[in-house]
């Protein structure tokens, strides 16, 4: 019988490649916030979902996967402030990498009870973003579509609640976004302008 | 003489970071994988150290992974009639990272093995 001669060792060095856990913390100042990069992509139903349709709404922009534990916790409570904040011009938008798509995404929808639009990513996408390569990674955008904040990794429940409220009771927002401009408008008529006669 | 020979592949993971055990504790997790393709030698098994159980920021329950410094041994087996001398036996490594609060995209690493099938 043959005999075998190994080298019997391979060594290799799994560096966690990540930039390093970057989380801003508090909203970003006006003057300090880019425009989120557009996109259109298609929903678990087949719909296009396109960023641009969301001006006007504060919206949680969430890129995930089914693999990654960190995610997990958080899915529920965007759960949660989808379902309280929907009606306040609000929304989440989730974005999975799961590299096989919705034959992953589809059944984890189902079994945790997803109620926001689902997507799914590509490299494109995440390099739009700034080359997203750990998750969860998450951006706030502003009624106006622009990035208020980004936070990689897992973040306190409570720092999204804020920053979400923030932007939803900010009236100087509130006046930049498109769809609240127009409900505006439609509520100062010109023959209610103060001091006409 | 046998015709086998074990081979360790070294893994070594920066500190606080951690990779899913080859058998995940949750269902959705990636499991570290190690294949070998066909060859003149072949992978007759794949052994994986003791997984620790550990509870991490994220997890309710202990999760099952690697930490640190391990090794992934293959015992390897000549196939019959398989061509004396030097040859390379290739594999893949498939991993999945995390620290506490984020994750890593699953990678997959290209290994190749120096053989040599004496009489």
């Amino acid at each position: 019988m043959p005999r075998l001669a190994l080298a019997a060792l391979l060594a290799l060095l799994l560096w966690g490649c990540s930039n390093s856990s970057r989380s801003s913390g508090d909203l970003r100042s006006t003057k300090e916030r880019k425009a989120a990069p557009a996109f259109t992509l298609k929903d678990s139903s087949g719909a296009a979902v396109k960023l641009a349709d969301y001006k006007g709404k504060v919206v949680l922009l969430n890129f995930w996967a089914t693999w990654c534990g960190p995610c997990q916790i958080e899915i529920p409570w965007f759960i949660e402030f989808e379902q309280k904040y929907r009606d306040r011009d609000f929304a989440v938008l989730g974005v999975s990498f799961d590299d096989d798509g919705w034959i992953s995404v589809r059944p984890y929808m189902t079994a945790h009870k997803i109620n926001y639009r689902v997507m799914i990513g590509s490299d494109h996408l995440s390099q739009l973003y700034g080359g997203v390569d750990a998750l969860p990674t998450s951006f706030i955008i502003d009624r106006s579509g622009r990035i208020a904040a980004t936070h990689v990794g897992l973040v306190d429940k409570r720092d999204y609640q804020n920053e979400i409220l923030k932007l939803l009771e900010d009236p100087q927002a509130a006046l930049d976004g498109a769809g609240a401009a127009a409900r505006l408008a439609l509520l100062v008529r010109p023959d209610q302008r103060p001091g006409r006669p | 003489m046998t015709g086998t020979a074990d081979a360790a592949v070294a893994l070594q993971l920066r500190e606080g970071y951690h990779v899913n055990s080859n058998t995940p504790s949750d269902a959705y997790f990636i499991p570290l994988r190690l294949t070998w393709s066909p060859g003149p030698v072949e992978a007759v098994a794949v052994l994986f150290p003791k997984p620790q159980m550990e509870k991490l920021a994220f997890s309710e329950k202990p999760v099952s992974i690697f930490t640190g410094s391990f090794e992934v041994v293959t015992k390897f087996k000549a196939a019959a009639g398989a061509p004396l001398g030097q040859n390379v036996v290739t594999g893949k490594l498939r991993y999945q990272a995390c620290n506490d609060r984020m994750c890593l995209p699953p990678r997959t690493l290209d290994l190749s093995l120096p053989v040599e099938v004496v009489k």
